[in-house]
């Protein structure tokens, strides 16, 4: 698992950056998406560039399984809440931990969950994966209602500190940045896999899984290392949740909203690189808190539904796909 | 544990009257996914579509919410065509419907649970008529009105589509369709044609399974949600395209969904169904009862 | 109420593979005729065309039918259907979950068929008795010889002026090859059909033809104008039967 990981690009055929000078882009513009936010000063910059990277990397995680193997995942929330509730719980249990060490709490939660449900249901055809995606995130939400330690249907409180642990100033822009350095994590690791043989043997299962089989490739050993990358991420993503709305009850936690944001902006976006969860996180976000704030919150989650139904009928390669057709 | 012996007869009874109305529920997907191999995510959306079509002609026109749904039959009759043409056209012709298919689908379960939360609120909505309330007492076992009227309405809608289904031209081109579609060019008949007609009656299934929805339970847009893992464990355990073993598992997971209710409480029922997906996917994906 | 069939000119293949060139070729009202030639010469692409499963490149495909005469190439396969011309595709191509009495009866779904379904199923059961016996049974578990026995029942249940019939010999025991074409004689004078027949089995297939053409490798090679004519011809012996 870990040599295919590693292994870069046959012979340099894949374009542009190497993996170390990509990395050090990304942090550099991370870096100057947070030096920008402080040159604001404005506490809302925090809190809605907070949501837009959130779906940076909820985004990219949907679509590790789903953009390049093609096998739907529709129950984000129930991996997204599982992380957001694992930080919960330990918020209870040891509340001096670290958030990046909760963080990897709920992407190694959320991981497991992924593998289990890959592995009951991925010998079979994709569809059957996708329903019992979608089962997954109510028998989730059903648990975690049931669950008294962490609240129940009632919800539980999470006391955000007042101050940001190593900048100082608010502790917003701390979980701002913590969510800038996950989203540098994830489209690095996202990068990697399209360049590596495990991106190849992603892509062998999208264009043809029986071909891919019969040509030796180890199609449920790659579909499980997907899923379980795509589910911990998506944990990773949800676990800072708790302390950005400081209340987390089962109705917020596992909002069809996350979902379908994280299928639409990839869908948006394009399925095909890293950059099209990117694009589409930063247009649809952008554009989903200009209508919240202009209009109203219920129009702009239906604006979300009618544009991802709209682009999977009439672009289905996505923005990114549509210039790179006019080049 | 008290379990006492009136107490689980109940618990029996009502599940299988509760099981026929997930029959009703699940008819649809039966033909859309059993029949046609379309993953139509978004059928719960379009029974909550006709739970409040009922909620609607019951509240401001004082109609039988039945009737309602009756109708309004012919309106979804088209709607369900519309959304296969649109599917055929950019799907199933570009032989892209495991990943943007079903996306597709997905985006129209939100774009329509959120406008019918635009439209009538998250408030729980609820229905009049007179059999909403009594029961039928026959000795130990208490049988709810309003349970027994969706039941009946649900056999009744399997029984009429398997008539159809058997006897009728269409109908058999219909069970035919996913088999070979070239077959069925060689017998004069277009699959786009039949698969839009199927497609047309799967959605107006939704209608009255919407009507007798709204009559077992009141609503609101997101509990459509729940009846997804419903559906799907129960199509998936009957063996797909079969109305008989869908109605078996419906009735299957109707008492052990309202066993669970009874002896551990009602908020733990949704968890049923998934536990019975997932145990059929992994043990015996073909259905319990599938050929 | 006599139909025929004439090809001209007609090129076709699959994207860029092209298979048949510059095909010509006729079926006279009333008449059987037999399309001949081993695997991969192009009898199923010729049969395809005509049916609109392939679509030609260039040429016409004219079918004269109860005196009106239709252009063929652009129109849909259950068009084709539509207006009398059966097809028994090779691979027989049944409906393997459904009845032999739901197949019989889907091939009567031609709005035209409808009207004499039980005459047709009737004429069905006399020619094959053994359909009869299996009426009931799901047509994907009988025996190789009884599903080609319902393909051409099926067929036939359409009401077709035209028949064509694409290797009917395949993955039959020889005694079970020599009963179809019987069979395919008997449909023939009982329905009053124009037959084309594409089979590599010449020596049944030339039984009941009253002409015949050889396709090799996608051109017509030679044009039989009677059963004894390909018989005794040496092109056949040489390019065909290989002695």
């Amino acid at each position: 698992m870990a040599s295919l990981d590693a292994r870069p690009a046959v012979g340099g055929v894949a374009p542009g950056l190497g993996s170390v000078p990509f990395i050090l882009a990304l942090i550099v513009a991370a870096a100057a998406i947070f030096g920008a936010g402080k040159l604001i000063g404005n506490s809302y910059a925090f809190f809605a560039g907070y949501v837009v990277v959130q779906y940076i990397v909820l985004g990219t995680a949907w679509n590790i399984l789903g953009g390049y193997t093609g096998y739907v995942n529709f129950g984000v929330t129930a991996f997204f809440a599982i992380g957001a509730y694992s930080t919960v719980v330990l918020y209870k249990l040891v509340p001096a931990l670290p958030l990046p060490l909760m963080i990897v709490v709920g992407g190694v939660m959320a991981g497991l969950v992924g593998l289990g449900t890959g592995y009951l249901t991925l010998r079979l055809r994709g569809v059957y994966f996708s329903i019992a995606t979608l089962a997954l995130a109510v028998v989730v939400q059903t648990l975690i209602t049931n669950w008294d330690f962490v609240g129940g249907a009632r919800g539980a409180y999470v006391l955000r500190p007042r101050n940001s642990p190593i900048l100082g100033g608010e502790y917003m822009q701390y979980l701002f940045m913590v969510m800038l350095g996950l989203a540098v994590v994830v489209l690095a690791t996202a990068r990697a896999i399209e360049r590596s043989t495990l991106g190849y043997g992603f892509a062998a299962i999208r264009d043809d899984e029986a071909a891919a089989e019969a040509s030796g490739v180890p199609t449920l050993k790659l579909k499980l290392i997907a899923t379980t990358l795509s589910g911990g991420f998506m944990g990773m993503a949800g676990a800072p949740l708790p302390y950005y709305v400081t209340y987390l009850d089962p109705s917020s936690g596992f909002s069809l909203n996350y979902a379908v944001n994280a299928i639409a902006m990839p869908l948006i976006g394009g399925t095909g690189s890293w950059l099209g969860p990117v694009v589409g996180a930063i247009l649809v976000g952008g554009l989903q808190e200009y209508i919240r704030v202009t209009i109203s919150s219920a129009i702009n989650v239906l604006v979300v539904g009618v544009l991802m139904v709209g682009f999977v009928i009439a672009a289905p390669q996505g923005i990114v796909g549509l210039f790179q057709r006019k080049r | 544990m008290d379990v006492s012996l009136d107490l689980l007869i109940n618990a029996i009874v009502s599940g299988l009257l509760l099981g026929g109305f997930y029959a009703a529920v699940s008819i649809g997907v039966a033909i859309s996914f059993g029949m046609l191999d379309i993953v139509n995510i978004a059928h719960p959306a379009f029974i909550l579509l006709g739970s409040y079509v009922a909620y609607i002609g019951n509240t401001y026109f004082g109609i039988d919410p039945i009737l309602a749904a009756v109708i309004l039959l012919p309106a979804f009759y088209a709607l369900g065509m519309a959304v296969y043409q649109v599917y055929h056209v950019a799907f199933e012709r570009r032989d892209d419907q495991s990943l943007r298919g079903l996306s597709f689908f997905f985006g129209l379960l939100f774009i329509s649970e959120v406008s019918l939360v635009l439209a009538f609120g998250v408030d729980y909505r609820s229905v009049q008529a007179p059999y909403i309330g009594p029961s039928l007492d026959l000795l130990v076992i208490q049988l709810p009105w309003r349970l027994l009227v969706p039941f009946l309405v649900a056999m009744a809608m399997v029984v009429g589509l398997q008539i159809f289904l058997s006897r009728s031209f269409i109908g058999r081109a219909i069970q035919a369709v996913a088999q070979d579609q070239l077959a069925l060019r060689l017998m004069a008949a277009s699959p786009v044609r039949i698969k839009r007609i199927a497609f047309g009656l799967s959605f107006a299934t939704a209608a009255l399974a919407g009507a007798v929805l709204i009559i077992i339970q009141p609503v609101e847009p997101s509990i459509g949600r729940e009846y997804i893992g419903r559906i799907f464990a129960i199509c998936v355990l009957g063996g797909l395209g079969s109305f008989g073993g869908m109605v078996i598992a419906a009735m299957t997971l109707g008492i052990v969904e309202n066993l669970t209710s009874t002896f551990f409480g009602p908020s733990w029922a949704p968890a049923v169904s998934f536990g019975v997906l997932l145990i059929t996917l992994a043990v015996r994906p073909s259905g319990i009862l599938g050929r | 109420m006599a139909s025929s069939l004439t090809i001209s000119h007609v090129d076709a293949g699959y994207g860029a593979v092209s298979v048949l060139h510059d095909v010509s070729l006729n079926v006279g009202a009333g008449e059987t005729v037999a399309l001949l030639g081993t695997n991969g010469n192009g009898k199923s692409t010729l049969m395809k065309s005509i049916m609109g499963i392939v679509r030609p490149s260039a040429g016409s495909i004219l079918a004269e039918i109860e005196g009106a005469t239709h252009q063929l190439i652009g129109l849909e396969t259950e068009q084709i259907v539509d207006l009398g011309i059966g097809f028994v595709p090779e691979g027989r191509r049944l409906f393997p979950k459904l009845t032999v009495t739901e197949n019989l009866l889907l091939g009567a779904f031609r709005p035209k068929a409808r009207s004499a379904i039980h005459r047709n199923m009737d004429f069905c059961f006399e020619t094959f008795p053994r359909l009869k016996e299996r009426a009931r049974q799901l047509a994907g578990s009988m025996s190789g010889g009884e599903q080609q026995m319902l393909a051409l029942a099926r067929a036939l249940m359409s009401a077709p002026r035209i028949l064509l019939i694409d290797e009917p010999s395949v993955g039959l025991a020889p005694l079970l090859v020599s009963r179809t074409i019987d069979k395919i004689k008997e449909l023939k004078v009982g329905f009053d059909l124009t037959v084309l027949m594409a089979e590599q089995n010449f020596t049944q297939a030339v039984r009941i033809a009253d002409r015949g053409y050889v396709i090799v490798h996608g051109k017509i090679a030679f044009t039989g104008d009677s059963a004894e004519a390909l018989n005794n011809n040496d092109l056949i012996r040489e390019f065909y039967l290989g002695t």
